[in-house]
């Protein structure tokens, strides 16, 4: 075992709340909106019409490119009509509306060989990794099969599987990985073999003890894998910033890990790829933490895509009168939704319910120079706004506002509590809007 | 008494000697520069706003006499189309004049709000967090970016909370319709008296959820005038206003097809 930490960031109270409590199974409503759209890329082509009687697992959207993903029937039912639904991110998109048939115990043949797990070869893990709809879900739903084919002049040395989790109050992967060790670990060793890495680093933060000692025990008899104890600061997680920790090298911008000679998944996804490898069983479900002062009985939850967040909220006994913010994913770079009726999909790693929401009015930026030093990604956020405010866009863009990734660091530093993220969020826009116009 | 002297001849020959270069490559340099060109820019607003797709008055003076048409200055409308056209000795064709029509109507009472928006209050950073506080997502978002791009002061956010263009005011340049992230603003003949006021592309069940004067799609309309309406992607378009009937516009459930009143 290693110890790493990562240079600036912050520390935000971890109130992971769900730590101790085990994943349960979510009863499935009658009722579900599967999304076609869940993922990065194209959008996938709905291969199902109204009254259609599908099996569970069973395809239900076709992948339309090669960014893009499969979306398979999480239950066994009948298709009701193709809807539009509101997805996280506030816009209404299709969605697959489905009625349960909860007698109904028809599983859909897999559309992979299945075939035991040691004699899989690379090209049948991407497969696999393809046809079962597998994508990132450490939150940015990038396409697995698209990760794990690195163009064949680049040699991959090292494998890091991300169990950082360093939102506060997500427990889906700590849950995960202390319940499913054994499923991770194998998971990580088919994507060892489908990128041909040498090394496996598995780094988790040291607000999991439990999880580190469960891997290190396993590891520790393992050659070339290691585990990486890092110190808990947020957003150790993001994926440039693991690298940058764990192997030292630093992605170029604009770049992307496999210019370093480097992959990277999240527990949660390998976990995914071993089911589908070993089971069968495409990517229908996932680990969701239901969290926040706004529900009674906050839990962690494997629930089926599709499933309304008002439901889930109901199950969790929420305040519903009181709530004022509800958030999907992570409280720092979660979304916030609008209204209960929004589907949890592939990136929903968490449900946050807040009986108060935090509202300042922004005061004058004091040029303190907080949010430079948090920034990982080396950006001076103040100045970056200030520019975007003035709308000097040809400046915007040479101080690197391409580069943010939104971790939020700077505007949860900022003692006037301006919202930098939201205008860079804006001066990306306006840039990229710009470009298209031009 | 000699130095003095010898200053000024010295000074003289050497102004001498460069007024003549001057003048040689006044003469040998010469652009020849169409003084029609002056005489247009003269009659050109000067607003120097874009709507003639040049990128200000020179450069569209210049592009006439090279042969552009004349008839593009939307701010000096006809009268200046036919300075133009009298420097350049040609006709001016008649010319439309174009304004910027809002296409929503859905205010604070007609369209649903089903959460309350506290971020940076401008449309675009609105439209990225998911969509402001109403449930439609094609609507007016009503926090004036328009209002700010208009040089003239012809669109604003009325107190219902929807933009609203002074036809009266607006030259038709379409800056507006650029800054709207919405995309909700269009330019549209000032003779055409009959629009449908929405662009909702949802279907029916979810456009009349979101608000009350939102485009369905039902067709109604477009039944009863078939050649000047036309229903796409469930929003309907006026194809041409002098053919659509009363009818179709009593005969639509929300209300948002419209006659706007004569012009004053």
């Amino acid at each position: 075992m290693i110890e790493r930490a990562l240079k600036g960031g912050v520390h935000p109270d971890e109130c992971k709340l769900t730590a101790p409590s085990p994943i349960e199974n979510f009863p499935c409503p009658e009722r579900l909106y599967v999304p076609l759209q869940q993922h990065l890329g194209r959008k996938a082509r709905p291969m199902v019409k109204k009254g259609d009687v599908i099996a569970k697992g069973q395809k239900i959207g076709e992948a339309d490119g090669f960014i893009s993903a499969n979306i398979h029937s999480p239950v066994a039912g009948k298709v009701k009509s193709i809807d539009k639904v509101m997805l996280p991110n506030g816009v209404f998109d299709d969605a697959v509306v489905i009625d349960v048939d909860q007698e109904s115990n028809s599983v859909a043949e897999p559309t992979w060989p299945l075939k035991p797990v040691d004699d899989l070869t690379p090209d049948d893990i991407r497969t696999i990794a393809r046809e079962a709809g597998i994508v990132g879900l450490g939150g940015a739903t990038f396409p697995t099969a698209v990760k794990l084919s690195p163009p064949e002049n680049v040699k991959i040395d090292t494998l890091i599987i991300n169990g950082a989790e360093c939102e506060p109050y997500l427990t889906a992967d700590h849950r995960l990985m202390l319940e499913h060790t054994d499923e991770v670990i194998r998971g990580a060793e088919l994507v060892r073999r489908a990128v041909g890495a040498e090394k496996v680093f598995v780094g988790i933060e040291k607000n999991k003890p439990d999880a580190i000692k469960k891997f290190d025990g396993i590891l520790k008899r393992k050659d070339g894998w290691e585990v990486v104890a890092l110190k808990s600061v947020y957003p150790q997680g993001a994926e440039k910033n693991l690298i940058k920790v764990i192997t030292g090298r630093e992605v170029p911008v604009g770049g992307l890990p496999f210019n370093v000679n480097v992959a990277i998944q999240n527990v949660g996804t390998v976990y995914s790829l071993y089911r589908a490898a070993s089971e069968g069983i495409p990517l229908i479900e996932r680990v969701v933490t239901v969290s926040g002062d706004g529900v009674k009985k906050p839990g962690n939850f494997r629930i089926p895509f599709g499933v309304m967040a008002r439901e889930v909220l109901e199950h969790c006994e929420a305040r519903f009168g009181e709530i004022e913010k509800v958030i999907f994913g992570g409280p720092m770079m979660g979304m916030s939704i609008k209204g209960y009726d929004v589907p949890v999909i592939k990136s929903t790693s968490g449900i946050l319910c807040f009986v108060k929401a935090v509202r300042r009015e922004p005061y004058g930026c004091l040029n303190c120079g907080r949010c430079v030093e948090v920034c990982t990604l080396h950006i001076a956020p103040t100045r970056v706004v200030k520019l975007v405010r003035a709308a000097k866009w040809d400046e915007v863009k040479k101080a690197g506002i391409m580069n943010c990734m939104e971790c939020g660091c700077c505007a949860y530093v900022c003692p006037s509590k301006i919202p930098l993220v939201q205008w860079i969020r804006y001066g990306k826009f306006m840039l990229r809007k710009m470009e298209a116009q031009r | 008494m000699g130095s003095v002297v010898a200053a000024i001849m010295t000074m003289g020959a050497i102004g001498l000697f460069f007024s003549v270069i001057i003048s040689v490559a006044y003469q040998k340099l010469k652009v020849e520069v169409d003084p029609r060109v002056e005489e247009i820019l003269d009659v050109l607003p000067g607003a120097n706003c874009g709507a003639c797709g040049y990128p200000g008055c020179a450069n569209y003076a210049d592009a006439i006499v090279k042969g552009a048409p004349v008839n593009r200055c939307s701010v000096g409308g006809m009268e200046v189309a036919e300075a133009i056209a009298r420097i350049m000795g040609v006709s001016a064709e008649s010319m439309v004049r174009k304004v910027a029509r809002v296409r929503c109507r859905g205010d604070r009472e007609r369209a649903v709000w089903i959460s309350e928006y506290v971020g940076i209050q401008s449309c675009a950073a609105a439209h990225l967090a998911a969509g402001g506080g109403k449930l439609c997502n094609y609507g007016c978002l009503g926090f004036g970016d328009c209002e700010r791009a208009c040089p003239f002061g012809a669109i604003r956010v009325n107190e219902r909370g929807v933009a609203e263009v002074d036809e009266n005011v607006c030259i038709g340049c379409g800056l507006c319709v650029q800054t709207c992230p919405r995309g909700i603003i269009t330019l549209e003949p000032v003779d055409k008296r009959v629009l449908v006021f929405c662009v909702s592309q949802d279907s029916g069940k979810v456009a009349k959820k979101a608000c009350k004067v939102a485009c369905i799609g039902c067709g109604l309309c477009a039944k009863k005038s078939p050649d000047a309406i036309v229903v796409e992607n469930n929003c309907a378009r006026v194809v041409d206003a002098d053919k659509v009937t009363d009818e179709s516009i009593e005969k639509c459930p929300t209300g948002a097809i419209v006659r706007l009143g004569s012009r004053n």
